[in-house]
């Protein structure tokens, strides 16, 4: 107010005046903008009012999403393994129906609606708005569909959804590898991109469509549909298509597949092949299987209990997840270790009484030959698997550099196959030992592990993938399921190179030639544990046999009495590659209670590379790389 | 009823100094208080719908609203020679944590808007509605009216300064009301009508400048605003839903707790900034002549007091405020019924929560002390 004091009274009432008029102007201004306001309501009220009542009653706008197709899956050469069918399901708009319990007492006279389904439309119900469409029924069956069509006029709300339906047409067959999908629950619902899903009612669970999911599964796409006040769609007011999934092609050569798991008969186990050039997997087993097709609109609680309390537990996937003593086959390894760190010569000999003893300790570490193999060289050691040698071998190693060596193959480490849920198997050592037990490690343990038993487990992709890093002298591929990516509308192949994931360096030429020459001769001379197998085989082979005790049968004393005599026999181990000097598949095999790796597992592994190296569209390709290097087989053709 | 009738003023002056009336003593103006509380009143019945008849909504808007009211009646009884001296110090501090925000401020919902004073978090944008009006009456009530073009550059550099701060956090629509706010100083200052005119179009000019330094999602409200059918799954969704739920409501409305739009989860933000397409499904036209009614009576109520102001600081000053308060009535019906673009600007008083309220109240506040400290004019 100070201020004001200098400014003569003349000013004051100009300056009152100004304001005035000015205020003026902006009660003009105000009137002007509030009719412009009005002008609109009456517009959109009055004028458009029955236009905009339409829309937003009788004619709703609906932003209805439209799921993606998802991708296919086919073998190596084509074969279709997953695919797509059409299938129609009965859905509800709760919103639309008058009377939900009276209607869903009607739609159970007509079709076959059991409680379970009941049960999850109310679930589901609670979840989704009240506008969007909920399944109740799947896979109606065509008269069903046409028994509804006839008294659809009786529920308005209701109506019939064509969709499509994951289907696996093999069935059974590589379930293992191809896994399947089912209704998305809450918890996945919340891991993806909840928008991209609004179409999609189904996500893999397992197997390759788990683990490839976000490749398999596409974009969402959406339309803009006028819907009747029944919720019935009058038309598509504008569409953005979605975007489908990658089809997928697999390594998995499906012929092949098939001629292991029916190699395997009754037998429960587990079988892996591996290029070793590549890491693809050529085929990957796990007995018994099951079929995928009734995980796709959920199983009834008694199937599914079925499944998982079966004994052989088929819903288990023994090829990466099974942990299994990998027995005598780790001795090709623990000879490396021994010949590269000198602490043997091939030629040293031991004496081999049929048991071990450590100095000063009276515990007698048997040999599996009774009586003894006598004197042994290394050659020996490996194509009769004797024990005593690797026992001394072990002991004079010391685990600490046993567990180094073997850690280094990959014992004891997960291999980062594309599948989820891959187990480590396990290289023990001293520091593993008191980490876990708090215990300290006894010298009697080094012997074992030296013949592939006590703590050490590994799963039978472990085997084969280290089995193919053998076979390929050091380097170690990452084993991959799928081959290649396809773009379903321009039909290109996005191939996934081949992985390396370490290779083991310095070890001599000398060396690996010694180990892989003495595998050869299990197999194809008449002392080896698997001569059986070179009957007739019109290439080389290098492979090994083991077997494994059975532990845990304490946990599972539930088995029938009459279980027990095959249940308590050890499983038959055999890993091998061929052929042997150009390898072109690398193989591992367990059978649960086989008994001897070179009567059961070993002939299984041969069907498989009989097949991949003489009759698969690979074969003639191999069989020429192959027939310089074994003029001896030649003369049997 | 003229203006200039001092006679009046000294009248009515006269007899408050006598401590007649209680409103008086509190310095409460009683026409402007009940139009206020019959615009929160009616927020509230419309809130219930909105939010789904959550009573809990509810009693939290209603505590906000006691606050509100309460900062209101506390400003009211500081004179408006204090609230005037005071001016530049607000604004000083306003620009001093504007520039802290956009140095050291939190990400707060993708905008740098809100400063952590440790105890509770605050943004400094809001002190602008109030301080930038203040400064500029302040500097140019300092000399005679109407100001020379010296004056006028120099305001408007005060008030661009603060705006283009707040339009770079970015927030738009506390940019577009600070900047209003100053403009509207300048207009009630009396600068000369083509210089308001040549400012609006180089304003517009601009425009393409200004497109330049959008961020992507402000370039896709102007796209959307300008066809909003050409993006019907975002943007453009939330205009031709909220259109419809208007439109629906017809002359006498569907009815409260009735609105099929709105109860659909056809509309987007519908407590918040598009309650308005709420309140004019269930309310129809009728009910929005009402609401309207009632913010003009506000805003009627707000122009006499500054006519009936003493100084010419407090004239300008509240004359600011309440076409500003005007303006968040136009801008959020225009954006809501489809007439502007989309810019966050609650719908003051009936809009649920919002730490604008406060400052809009405050501005009440500014209004009834001016209007209730008026003193006998010197002879």
């Amino acid at each position: 107010m100070a201020r004001q004091k200098h400014t003569a009274l003349k000013d004051h009432l100009r300056e009152l005046m100004l304001f005035q008029r000015r205020t003026i102007a902006a009660v003009a201004l105000t009137i002007i903008l509030s009719v412009v306001l009005i002008g609109r309501m009456v517009y959109l009220q009055i004028i458009n009012h029955a236009h905009y009542t339409t829309l937003s009653h009788n004619n709703r706008v609906n932003i209805v999403p439209i799921a993606p197709t998802r991708g296919l899956i086919y073998d190596r050469n084509g074969v279709l393994l997953a695919e797509n069918v059409p299938s129609y399901s009965l859905e509800i708009v709760p919103e639309r129906v008058p009377n939900l319990a009276q209607t869903l007492k009607g739609l159970r006279k007509l079709i076959d609606i059991s409680d379970d389904d009941i049960d999850r439309f109310k679930k589901m119900v609670k979840r989704t708005r009240r506008f969007e469409g909920v399944p109740l029924r799947f896979r109606l069956t065509d008269k069903e569909v046409a028994r509804f069509a006839v008294n659809r006029y009786r529920f308005p709300g209701v109506d019939i959804e064509a969709s499509l339906t994951r289907h696996y047409p093999l069935g059974r067959l590589a379930a293992h590898v191809v896994g399947y999908v089912g209704r998305i629950n809450e918890e996945e619902l919340r891991k993806v991109d909840a928008s991209n899903y609004s179409g999609t009612s189904h996500i893999g669970k397992v197997g390759v469509e788990r683990s490839y999911e976000s490749v398999l599964h596409g974009e969402v796409g959406y339309q803009q549909v006028e819907t009747n006040a029944q919720g019935r769609v009058l038309r598509v007011l504008e569409r953005t298509p979605p975007t489908p999934g990658k089809n997928l092609y697999l390594n998995i050569d499906i012929k092949m597949q098939a001629i292991a798991e029916r190699a395997f008969g009754d037998n429960d186990g587990s079988l892996v092949a591996i290029d070793p050039k590549t890491g693809a997997v050529l085929a990957l087993v796990s007995m018994p299987s099951y079929d995928p097709n009734v995980f796709v609109n959920g199983l009834d609680a008694k199937t599914y209990k079925k499944l998982s309390t079966s004994p052989d537990r088929p819903l288990f996937n023994r090829a990466i997840r099974g942990q299994y003593p990998p027995g005598s086959t780790s001795k090709p390894f623990t000879a490396l270790a021994g010949l590269e760190l000198g602490v043997i010569k091939p030629t040293d000999e031991i004496f081999c009484p049929g048991y071990y003893q450590i100095e000063g300790d009276d515990r007698k570490y048997r040999d599996w030959k009774k009586w003894g193999h006598g004197h042994v060289d290394l050659h020996k050691a490996i194509v009769q698997s004797c024990d005593v040698y690797f026992y001394e071998l072990a002991q004079n190693l010391g685990i600490d550099r046993l567990h180094d060596y073997l850690y280094r193959f990959g014992f004891g480490r997960k291999t980062g196959i594309d599948l989820q849920g891959e187990l480590p198997g396990l290289m023990p050592s001293r520091a593993w030992k008191r980490r876990t037990q708090h215990l300290p490690w006894f010298p009697g343990e080094t012997l074992i592990t030296g013949i592939g038993q006590g703590f050490e487990l590994a799963t039978p992709l472990q085997l084969a993938n280290i089995t193919a890093t053998l076979a390929d002298q050091g380097h170690r591929m990452q084993p991959h399921v799928v081959y290649a990516e396809q773009n379903p509308d321009s039909n290109a192949m996005q191939v996934i190179p081949p992985h390396l994931l370490g290779t083991i360096a310095k070890v001599r030429q000398s060396d690996w030639d010694n180990v892989i020459h003495d595998m050869h001769d299990v197999v194809h001379s008449i002392h080896g544990t698997a001569r059986r197998i070179s009957h007739n085989l019109k290439y080389t082979i290098a492979g090994k046999t083991g077997t494994a005790q059975v532990f845990g049968m304490k946990q599972d004393e539930e088995y029938v009495e009459e279980d027990i005599a095959k249940k308590l026999r050890d499983h038959a181990l055999f890993i091998g590659f061929a052929p042997v000097k150009d390898p072109k598949i690398a193989v591992a095999v367990i059978v649960e209670h086989g008994g001897g790796g070179g009567s059961v597992a070993a002939p299984i592994a041969r069907q498989v590379m009989d097949y991949y190296l003489l009759e698969s569209p690979e074969a003639n390709h191999v069989a020429t790389g192959q027939r310089p290097n074994s003029g001896t087989q030649r003369g049997q053709h | 009823m003229s203006l200039l009738d001092n006679g009046r003023i000294l009248g009515r002056s006269a007899a408050s100094t006598e401590g007649t009336s209680l409103a008086q003593r509190l310095h409460v103006d009683v026409p402007l208080l009940i139009g206020l509380l019959l615009l929160s009143g009616l927020g509230l019945v419309v809130l219930y719908s909105a939010s789904g008849q959550d009573m809990d909504v509810i009693m939290r808007e209603a505590l906000r609203l006691a606050l509100a009211f309460s900062v209101m009646l506390v400003v009211a009884q500081v004179t408006p020679d204090t609230i005037e001296n005071w001016s530049p110090w607000l604004f000083a501090l306003g620009l001093i944590l504007l520039l802290a925000v956009l140095v050291l401020g939190d990400i707060g919902k993708g905008a740098q808007r809100w400063l952590d004073l440790g105890l509770f978090r605050f943004q400094p944008s809001e002190i602008m509605k109030l301080a930038v009006p203040m400064m500029i009456a302040w500097y140019l009530a300092d000399s005679t009216l109407p100001p020379n073009r010296l004056r006028v550059l120099a305001a408007i550099a005060f008030i661009l300064v603060p705006t283009l701060l707040i339009a770079k956090q970015p927030d738009l629509g506390t940019a577009l009301l600070v900047g209003s706010a100053g403009a509207f100083v300048l207009l009630f200052a009396g600068i000369r009508w083509r210089v308001v005119i040549a400012g609006l179009v180089l304003l517009a000019a601009s425009a393409p400048l200004a497109w330049h330094f959008m961020h992507d999602y402000q370039r896709q409200r102007v796209l959307t605003f300008l066809n909003p059918e050409n993006d019907p799954l975002g943007a453009g969704y939330h205009i031709i839903q909220s259109t419809i739920a208007i439109g629906s409501g017809g002359l006498f409305g569907k009815g409260w707790l009735n609105g099929t739009q709105s109860h659909l989860d056809f509309l987007p933000e519908r407590k918040t900034d598009f309650i308005f397409a709420v309140f004019s499904e269930e309310f129809g036209f009728l009910g929005v002549m009402l609401l309207l009614t009632l913010y003009l009576f506000v805003i009627g109520r707000g122009l006499y007091i500054a006519t009936q102001a003493q100084d010419t600081y407090s004239r300008l000053v509240a004359g600011s405020i309440t076409l500003t308060f005007f303006v968040y009535v136009f801008v959020n019906i225009g954006m809501v019924s489809g007439l502007l673009p989309v810019v966050g600007l609650p719908l003051p008083l009936v809009s649920y929560g919002g730490t604008s309220m406060v400052t809009l109240m405050a501005g009440f506040g500014i209004l009834m002390s001016i209007h209730t400290h008026r003193k006998l004019l010197a002879t």
